[in-house]
């Protein structure tokens, strides 16, 4: 196992050195050599060589055959809150959908809580043939352990050979648990899926070190293979109410129902009534805001767009707007249709969180701020006076 | 009360830049830092040893330079510095990983005579994953919570805190032993005093291979890992596009026009 230069092969043409992501390469004498320490297997160099000088031993070409014609279906775990599904679950029904037809096989959609059937039927006219539904008290709302323990009995009993969550803060958590008890691979917030034509396996397609580099991921040798995905990265199918599928009641017994931890209380946040994940549209400050006070103003933006409100970290930090607005490395990463930065300079730190947004408008005194390098529609100017122009004009455009 | 830090050296990604011409990462001179989410649960820990005592243990899995990060670690305050490093290790994917880590845990918890809380940052900021966390408590068969903001109260070994949802936050109870990953809102790290940081530069950082954690070479690393990178590119980079330029009615009007069908649609 690992990778190595066979000398007698390399003539030392540099040309792998640059397709490392990872500046693990070095030519000497006439021969590459490649650090350990910073090689990560990822294996981008071996196509560069043309004289197959590079060798990489992966897992999978050691591995027996398993047989895998046992797990069948595209399965999606479907987030529900008080009794309604999220709308990343319905995304990711529609997915599943395509994923399911390629390798002519069903969809199902695994439903966890309380008081749930009409949740259901919504799911199959969303795309899926067949809904798992566990429904019981001790289920109503998400706790890490006996969610687990019923998805992983759900799954060893029926054996689906794809499982996708949503990126949520309730999927990252419950789905990785999930992956171990079961001897899963599992790739986090997989923004392409697809399946290989020749092995019909799931190619989950991820941004890597900030969205710099993207990495395609397999799991040939496990099953199920899981994935999760981001909100908005997928398109919300069309409702299909004549579409027929299966409804399975699933009952566990008591014990596995069982929690160590105790759920005390949901507190819901005024300022948060939109969510900013799931937003089309968000109005985003940063330190140009000069004050809390001045939000106000992207407040009456955002209503008028029907958006949320974001900030950049300098706002959050200077104590004008809580937390659970930031968007960035540190804080949410979000994709909206629309994402309108104001006065917002444009870190890296904060773009990873939203360049993957469809439409970015970036307004800015600075004519070189580096948002405007991602920006579809540029505005160099003062917020103070473009803001509530745009405030006024969208409301006799859309006639609010 | 024993706590285990578990935290990752990532490159500072400021300064992670793509070379125009061959489209690849520079990483050269690229500084090394402490995972920033890993800051808030070193802090955490810290504070938590020194209101009920005990000891902090940091560990962290990688080449023999992210020793660099546990000396930081305990010039933050943490008492320990465990690095796991080994050949064996290297390209492993979040299962590969949590394996390892939770072996090195088990490890700490014998040395230790047992311990009370495994934190974690909730993501590290190169992979940005969030799965390694809730692996190791998997591995480990304890209570997990994730997304933790805010611990608000430690009794009779039940822990009670705050866990960020979408639309605000849920009040959770734990018993511990757990794992807890958490995010930014929970503290402000302190800045190292000049003492801490002599002490931590002559701390002894005890290494341990795959062999010393009792972890079975084939469930480590690349040959561990579930999943199994085939191909890496680059993104076509996102470019500026157009700059809305006159007077601010005409920008208004203008911009309106661009974006109506995408917000009525």
């Amino acid at each position: 196992m690992g990778i190595q230069i066979i000398n007698d092969k390399c003539v030392g043409c540099s040309l792998c050195l640059k397709t490392c992501p990872f500046g693990a390469i070095t030519v000497k004498d006439k021969k590459a050599i490649i650090d350990l320490h910073k090689c990560n297997l990822c294996g981008a160099c071996l196509p560069s060589c043309k004289f197959k000088a590079i060798l990489l031993e992966k897992p999978q070409d050691q591995a027996e055959k398993k047989d895998f014609s046992a797990y069948k279906g595209v399965w999606v775990f479907v987030e529900q809150k008080k009794g309604r599904v999220q709308s990343v679950s319905y995304e990711l029904v529609g997915k599943a959908r395509e994923l399911a037809d390629k390798l002519k096989t069903y969809v199902g959609a695994v439903l966890i809580g309380n008081n749930l059937a009409m949740e259901a039927q919504s799911l199959i006219c969303s795309g899926a043939d067949t809904v798992y539904l566990a429904e019981a008290p001790e289920l109503a709302n998400f706790l890490d352990e006996p969610y687990t323990n019923v998805l992983v009995s759900l799954i060893r009993k029926y054996k689906p050979e794809i499982v996708l969550s949503g990126a949520t803060i309730i999927g990252r958590s419950l789905i990785a648990r999930v992956a171990v008890k079961i001897d899963a691979g599992l790739t986090a917030d997989c923004t392409g899926l697809d399946i290989e034509d020749e092995r019909k396996i799931l190619l989950q397609t991820r941004p890597a070190f900030g969205g710099n580099i993207m990495a395609t991921i397999i799991s040939p040798n496990y099953r199920p293979q899981m994935a999760t995905v981001r909100h908005k990265v997928f398109l919300q199918p069309e409702l299909d109410k004549s579409r027929k599928g299966k409804i399975i009641k699933e009952s566990f017994p008591i014990n596995e129902m069982a929690s160590r931890t105790t759920l005390i209380e949901v507190v819901e946040e005024v300022e948060n009534l939109v969510n900013l994940a799931e937003a089309d549209i968000i109005v985003s400050g940063g330190r140009a805001m000069g004050g809390p006070e001045n939000f106000k103003m992207l407040h009456d933006l955002a209503e008028v767009l029907g958006g949320a409100v974001g900030s950049s970290r300098a706002a959050v930090d200077s104590g004008w707007i809580p937390y659970s607005h930031q968007v960035g490395q540190t804080g949410r990463t979000v994709s909206p249709k629309i994402y309108i930065a104001c006065g917002i300079s444009g870190q890296i730190q904060h773009l990873v969180g939203m360049q993957s947004s469809k439409i970015i408008v970036a307004i800015n005194k600075d004519p070189d701020a580096p948002i405007f390098k991602v920006a579809t529609y540029g505005i160099v100017g003062d917020i103070f006076e473009i803001v509530p122009a745009l405030t006024k004009k969208f409301r006799e455009v859309l006639g609010k | 009360m024993n706590i285990i830090v578990c935290i990752k050296q990532v490159p500072e990604t400021t300064e992670v830049r793509i070379n125009p011409e061959t489209n690849t990462l520079i990483r050269e001179g690229v500084k090394s830092i402490i995972n920033p989410f890993d800051m808030y649960a070193i802090e955490e820990g810290v504070r938590l040893k020194e209101r009920f005592g005990g000891k902090v243990v940091v560990v962290t899995m990688g080449p023999p330079q992210a020793e660099a990060a546990l000396r930081e670690a305990i010039s933050l305050g943490a008492d320990e510095g465990i690095l796991i490093s080994d050949r064996a290790f290297a390209g492993g994917d979040t299962w590969a990983t949590s394996n390892t880590l939770s072996h090195a845990v088990i490890k700490i918890r014998k040395e230790l005579g047992g311990f009370d809380l495994v934190l974690c940052g909730k993501q590290a900021s190169d992979g940005d994953t969030a799965q390694v966390g809730p692996g190791i408590s998997a591995f480990l068969d304890i209570p997990q919570v994730t997304y933790v903001k805010k611990i608000e109260e430690i009794k009779d070994n039940k822990i009670r805190l705050e866990r960020m949802s979408e639309e605000g936050f849920d009040v959770i109870e734990t018993p511990a032993p757990c794992l807890l990953t958490v995010v930014k809102e929970i503290n402000e790290p302190r800045i190292p005093s000049l003492k801490a940081m002599i002490r931590a530069k002559a701390a002894k950082i005890t290494v341990w291979s795959a062999k010393d954690i009792e972890v079975d070479a084939k469930d480590v690393g690349l040959s561990g890992s579930r999943t199994t990178v085939v191909k890496i590119f680059t993104p076509p980079q996102r470019t500026g596009g157009q700059k809305l330029t006159g007077e601010i009615p005409e920008i208004a009007e203008k911009l309106a026009g661009l974006l109506k069908s995408e917000i009525t649609g």
